[in-house]
């Protein structure tokens, strides 16, 4: 019988896991950071659409995990070791951290798009999860999907069209 | 600390006005620029998750023309003008008079004529903002994109996301609905800094909800 295919979606700020050989997406990053990590001996695969760097900014308490770069990495390796996901194994794609406007006064708005890719890398390294590859910073809006069939990721740009990494 | 957005109908109503003036008078300049006359719908103040602020402006995926500025001074935030990529192209025709010009093919022409017609739009909108509260508003240079939907509007965001899972998105709709085709349509998307509502409720004098 074949299995049927299926794509895990998730939103801004949100984040998700998906089983073998399901796909998991998220749609318009610009300045975010959407972040794969997966397993590739059980093929499981973890998303998050990283807005911003750190959680340390927040001026509240309770907010989506997925928000923020050290809080939404943490919460997909949590989820995929309950699913019986390795650490040692778990590897990363990155995708997004562009600027898609150049009308900023504020420094730290600017840079939203390079602070979320770096913020994205450092925490996979804290985490000692390798980044296999990559499709981060300029100026164009992407969609991504991360297939745990063949584990690349597609990437998608008005300009290029689709790719895969 | 109560929910930065338990606004009452009366704050929505403030917002929905100060969207009325300032995209009433954005009509007035456009309809003065292409001379015809501009149609504005009744100003609409959503308050809803960031996934769905971008189904209310169109899907995150569609590829739109967009000018973004960012209001600085007393009222801060983001500003956008945003235009299905071929309508932007026919406003582009009735300002320069040649109707073969492509902003998604990228002629130069195209796009310093759009972001031009955004540059007097938004500034015609933050004038009449400024007037009407009295708060001291600029805006920054008018910046353009041509991409998803989703990717362009997240910069507004930044600033609210710091306190909130949720946005508040005021936008304005206007149409001209003077030619045989299609009616052209484009929309303001105003994305005030949270601490841009209660600049804006004190300056008119409404209660402030805390």
């Amino acid at each position: 019988m074949n299995e049927v295919l299926y794509t895990v979606k998730v939103g801004i700020a949100g984040l998700d896991i998906v089983e073998h050989p399901g796909t998991i997406s998220t749609i318009g990053l610009g300045s975010c950071v959407g972040a794969v990590i997966y397993d590739e001996q059980i093929r499981i695969a973890g998303l998050v659409h990283v807005m911003l760097p750190d959680s340390s900014i927040s001026k509240v308490s309770e907010f989506k995990r997925g928000k923020f770069a050290d809080t939404g990495i943490a919460a997909i390796i949590e989820m995929l070791l309950q699913k019986n996901a390795k650490k040692n194994r778990m590897k990363a794609k990155i995708a997004g951290g562009a600027q898609m406007f150049t009308s900023h006064s504020r420094e730290d708005t600017i840079r939203i798009g390079p602070r979320n890719i770096d913020a994205v890398r450092e925490v996979l390294a804290e985490h000692k999860i390798p980044i296999i590859a990559e499709d981060v910073g300029g100026n164009k809006g992407r969609t991504i999907e991360f297939s745990t069939e063949n584990l690349l990721l597609k990437v998608r740009t008005i300009q290029q069209g689709e790719q895969f990494i | 600390m109560s929910h930065p957005f338990d606004y009452t109908a009366v704050h929505k109503d403030v917002l929905k006005e100060i969207a009325n003036i300032g995209a009433g008078n954005a009509a007035t300049s456009l309809s003065e620029m292409v001379n015809q006359p501009i149609h504005m719908k009744t100003p609409v103040v959503h308050v809803v998750s960031f996934d769905e602020m971008m189904e209310k402006a169109g899907g995150k995926e569609e590829v739109q023309a967009a000018i973004h500025v960012e209001l600085q001074g007393r009222l801060k935030g983001s500003m956008f003008f945003v235009v299905d990529p071929v309508e932007a192209d026919e406003f582009v025709g009735l300002l320069t008079g040649n109707q073969n010009l492509s902003l998604l093919e990228g002629d130069s022409l195209a796009t310093s004529a759009f972001v031009e017609l955004g540059n007097i739009l938004t500034g015609s909108y933050v004038r009449a903002l400024s007037d009407f509260t009295n708060l001291e508003i600029h805006q920054s240079v008018p910046s353009i994109a041509i991409d998803m939907l989703g990717a362009m509007l997240t910069i507004g965001l930044i600033e609210i996301s710091q306190v909130s899972d949720d946005a508040i998105m005021i936008e304005t709709v206007f149409i001209d609905e003077t030619t045989d085709k299609k009616p052209l349509q484009g929309h303001f998307i105003l994305l005030p800094d949270p601490d841009a509502f209660q600049q804006i409720f004190e300056a008119l004098g409404v209660e402030g909800h805390e």
